[in-house]
């Protein structure tokens, strides 16, 4: 008897499970699979019906999309960029998070402002930064001197120093944009903490500064790290917001913006599949080496 | 100075701290209480104004002439108000139409994804069936999985089978990108659900899915709503598909788009295009107000276990 139930369950699971599993299957799973086989084959739209499914593999696309001289500078830039916005997005998401602890008068109106960035598409917010950037009539060049061509200009000088000026537009927009997902994150953590330990520390004389480091910091440890690989995942793979923004110029050319040029413009699906394929293979290296590195030393500050 | 960093946890009995306190007016403990108290209100007012000003600067530009901006390009209020930019960006520029695709898109993919991760999310919650536990590591996996990679063959695919320039081939891909998180979100909330209601229902005869429809989604309203609204915006906010998809067929562009391919073009003026943004923006806003405290706490359900 019990075992009949036990059938008759895991067939009605099977069931109810079934569409979710074919659709994910049918356009997710077996179009991934696709897209290596055609990293190996040389197609482009035209040929593309008489090249089977199978054969015809070669290395023939590696070699030409890693000796191509574009490809280097834009693996640097989507590792600076990613870097770079992860951080920026997180630190600025603790700080805020920290900021709108405590109750205050309004504080649902201001959380409700700092999410907006998040929210909003992309190709609106990306827009208005074209336009509140631009040279002639972008308001920020009203405030400054001289007018700066953020998202055209690939180098400028600062206090005497060459800076990447359009890379760090891009880098600044990142973390303007996904430093709300942090703070949301932050703050909920922040909010479910236990205020027995801070009151202990305050009792034993703690001052705010140290009551952050000591005390709420290492309970934080942990969402951080999370927040890392999630930021890091999602941003080494972006490509909307700098095609939306620079297209890929002045010195902001990204993998991803790269492989949708392959795609459409050289019309070229084995290149593209090819280098989409090598940033893959790179993100999943670099997320081995940061739970190898970090994920280990983080487990131990918390013991 | 007795009292250092370090010592201050660690101390156990020792000296009191307020009455150290007392005894050096300008103790550390009140310089950084009071600096605190400075910052954190000039802390708030930075973030406001950096995210709040973009979407005020947003708005304002929508209501006046391009006349008015080229000549006085700092100005933030307008002199002369209109809203001729908005006839102009919904019926001559074709936001309407945008609008309309949008709509269907975002509609259909609520809908069919709904419609799909409701038992999924039920049977993962509830059911024992081969591969329960593996599904989280697919759910995962798509998640996470980069849509540039995904992008090149599908591109292929649509283009093959004449689906490129169609709504119903970007729904199906909004569908399929949306299910493993929305299962994973309703399993959740279905998880909370009592056994004791659903085996009541079983008792008083209700077969299966009878219970999940008069038993299990009533209870779950919160999370429905949630779970759709997220959808909605995936679908309403996405932009890479979109472009790979319908690019060529104007009358199919969805609102995101339309804006940025009309953004490149010199003849539409940029406060024309402005009061697309606000189109554009405005129903997502309002849409993620509506049910902010319902999505930030699905969003983040997991975050406080720790």
């Amino acid at each position: 008897m019990s075992l009949t139930l036990q059938k008759q369950e895991g067939r009605a699971g099977l069931a109810l499970i079934s569409p979710t599993l074919v659709i994910t299957l049918v356009v997710v799973v077996l179009p991934l699979l696709w897209a290596v086989m055609l990293a190996f084959q040389d197609v482009r739209l035209i040929n593309i019906r008489s090249k089977g499914l199978f054969g015809g593999y070669t290395l023939e696309n590696f070699r030409y999309v890693l000796s191509e001289p574009g490809f280097w500078p834009a693996l640097v830039n989507t590792l600076v960029y990613t870097v770079a916005g992860t951080a920026l997005s997180i630190a600025v998401g603790l700080v805020a998070a920290l900021a709108l602890r405590d109750r205050f008068k309004g504080r649902t109106l201001v959380r409700a402002s700092i999410l907006i960035p998040y929210v909003a598409p992309v190709v609106a917010v990306a827009f208005l930064w074209e336009t509140m950037l631009n040279p002639q009539y972008g308001i920020v060049n009203t405030w400054l001197s001289q007018p700066i061509a953020f998202l055209s200009q690939a180098k400028g000088t600062f206090l005497g120093v060459e800076v990447p000026v359009a890379l760090l537009t891009v880098i600044a927009f990142e973390a303007w944009r996904y430093f709300p997902f942090a703070f949301l994150f932050i703050l909920a953590r922040l909010q479910a903490l236990p205020a027995d330990l801070e009151e202990a520390a305050v009792v034993d004389g703690a001052t705010p500064t140290q009551r952050f480091r000591y005390v709420i910091m290492p309970q934080l440890w942990r969402i951080v790290a999370l927040l890392a690989v999630l930021r890091f995942v999602f941003t080494f793979t972006k490509f909307d917001d700098v095609y939306l923004l620079t297209g890929g110029g002045a010195g902001t050319e990204v993998v991803s913006v790269r492989v949708y040029n392959f795609l459409t413009s050289r019309d070229d699906i084995g290149a593209a599949a090819a280098q989409a394929i090598v940033l893959a293979v790179v993100l999943v290296v670099f997320l081995a080496l940061y739970l190898r590195f970090f994920a280990g030393g983080e487990r131990e500050q918390n013991r | 100075m007795s009292r250092t960093a370090e010592p201050a946890l660690a101390a156990g009995g020792g000296e009191r701290p307020a009455s150290a306190r007392r005894g050096r007016p300008m103790s550390r403990d009140r310089v950084e209480r009071a600096a605190l108290r400075v910052l954190k209100p000039l802390v708030i007012a930075v973030f406001v104004a950096v995210t709040a000003f973009p979407f005020l600067y947003m708005v304002m530009l929508s209501v006046r002439d391009i006349q008015e901006l080229i000549l006085d390009p700092g100005s933030l209020w307008p002199r002369r108000l209109t809203l001729d930019t908005y006839a102009d960006v919904l019926t001559r520029q074709g936001f309407l139409t945008f609008m309309r695709n949008s709509a269907i898109v975002a509609v259909a993919s609520v809908a069919v994804t709904l419609l799909i991760s409701i038992p999924g999310a039920y049977a993962v919650a509830r059911l024992r069936f081969f591969g329960h536990r593996q599904v989280h590591f697919l759910f995962l996996a798509v998640y996470l999985f980069p849509a540039i990679v995904l992008a090149i063959p599908l591109f292929v695919l649509f283009t093959m089978m004449g689906l490129r320039g169609s709504l119903f081939g970007l729904i199906l891909v909004y569908i399929a990108q949306t299910v493993p998180v929305t299962v994973y979100m309703l399993r959740n909330y279905f998880e909370t659900v009592p056994r004791s209601v659903e085996e009541a229902a079983a008792i008083d005869g209700c077969t299966r899915l009878s219970t999940i429809w008069r038993v299990v989604l009533p209870l779950s309203k919160p999370a429905l709503m949630a779970t759709g609204l997220y959808v909605f915006m995936i679908a309403w906010n996405e932009f890479l598909f979109a472009l790979l998809f319908l690019v060529e067929r104007r009358e199919s562009w969805t609102v995101s788009l339309g804006l940025s391919q009309l953004a490149g073009s010199i003849e539409i003026p940029t406060t024309v295009l402005m009061a697309g943004s606000v189109v554009l923006t405005l129903p997502i806003v309002i849409v993620f107000f509506a049910s902010e405290r319902l999505l930030t706490e699905g969003l983040t359900a997991g975050a406080e276990k720790g």
